[in-house]
């Protein structure tokens, strides 16, 4: 076996999710043979895999929001790695994202990091374990309600 | 985190499952080749992405198997130095913290990479960050199960491929099990504002 390029593109966790779930929805309809002992190891890693991922924001992306994403960052003049690294985590305080964008004190001023912040916060879904805390704020300010 | 890496590789269909599309068989004994499993400097290999040309398939004499070169890309989990990821706490050793993935379990951050001043708890067998303000020093425990982010600052591969016979002293004389190594090992750091458990940082 020959590796011909190790780092031939970059995957967002999204594009990788998405192929886990068809991939899973395949070996659904073919259903004979997955349990064979050769294909233990797929359906180990495809679990895990698919379960870690499920727990990050990018369950609930879309190609749409993706490529509204990327037109979005072009102002910010941010590297590859660094959008990547935003689309993959959606950071809601600063200071996350000066861990994901190198020298970020130098290259953006406050306003810029707000409106970095802003960019991602709206573009990008939340994640699901975000989604259960705003239910939950939700549900408390409602008995408040109920008294009056 | 994931890559695409471009692989080249001979795959040979045994004739029971001649009847089957090539491209199927292929990709089954790919995956079933790959997956889960680790590749000296390239990293994790998830699952097969595509295929990306196949060449004609040969029969050879004395096996009756066929065998086709096929070009494919491979979804590899290879993350990049300094990136930012999300893990949970496996537990704390003297070594350090150790952090999984679940998928992938190798993860170490050790004691000097941890937010300073840091002590490691033997009793609870834990480390502990010392964080200190104005009012006096709060007591951080890094507990099991807990979430935690980190920076990669290093990985390293180990070739695990089999070695010829080792000498007949050497086996003889001891009766233990080789120690197992993990052939892709990651080492991270958390040693930054913003990195360690996510209750430190959230600000509700």
């Amino acid at each position: 076996m020959e590796v011909k390029d190790a780092n031939s593109a970059l995957l967002s966790n999204y594009e990788v999710y998405q192929l886990l779930t068809d991939l899973k929805e395949q070996r659904k309809e073919s259903g004979k043979n997955k349990h064979s002992a050769g294909q233990q190891n797929l359906n180990t890693i495809t679990f895990e895999t698919l379960k870690y991922i499920s727990k990050t924001p990018c369950r609930n992306q879309s190609p749409e929001i993706v490529r509204e994403f990327l037109t979005a960052m072009k102002n910010h003049k941010l590297t590859k790695a660094e959008k990547l690294q935003l689309l993959n985590h959606r950071p809601m305080t600063a200071v996350e994202i000066q861990l994901m964008v190198e020298e970020s004190e130098e290259r953006l001023t406050e306003e810029q990091i707000e409106a970095l912040l802003h960019t991602v916060t709206t573009i990008l879904p939340a994640g699901p374990e975000d989604e259960q805390n705003k239910n939950t704020s939700q549900d408390v300010a409602m008995d408040e309600e109920d008294p009056a | 985190m994931f890559v695409l890496v471009e692989m080249v590789d001979t795959v040979r269909i045994p004739p029971w499952q001649f009847e089957r599309r090539l491209n199927e068989a292929i990709a089954e004994e790919l995956n079933k080749k790959l997956a889960n499993k680790v590749v000296y400097n390239v990293g994790l290999c998830i699952c097969l992405f595509d295929i990306t040309k196949l060449e004609d398939a040969y029969v050879f004499p004395g096996d009756g198997a066929s065998h086709t070169k096929v070009h494919f890309r491979y979804v590899v989990f290879h993350p990049f130095l300094d990136e930012i990821l999300i893990g949970k706490i496996k537990g704390c050793s003297p070594e350090g913290v150790h952090v999984s993935l679940g998928f992938f379990d190798d993860i170490l951050i050790p004691p000097e990479s941890l937010q300073q001043p840091a002590k490691f708890d033997e009793t609870e067998q834990v480390w502990v960050w010392e964080y200190e303000t104005e009012e006096g020093a709060h007591d951080l425990y890094m507990d099991t199960g807990e979430e935690i982010r980190f920076r990669v600052v290093d990985e390293s591969f180990v070739d695990t491929s089999p070695t010829g016979p080792s000498s007949a002293e050497a086996t003889s004389s001891s009766e233990e099990l080789p120690k197992k190594e993990a052939p892709y090992t990651l080492v991270g750091s958390i040693s930054e504002p913003g990195l360690g458990l996510l209750s430190w940082w959230t600000s509700n």
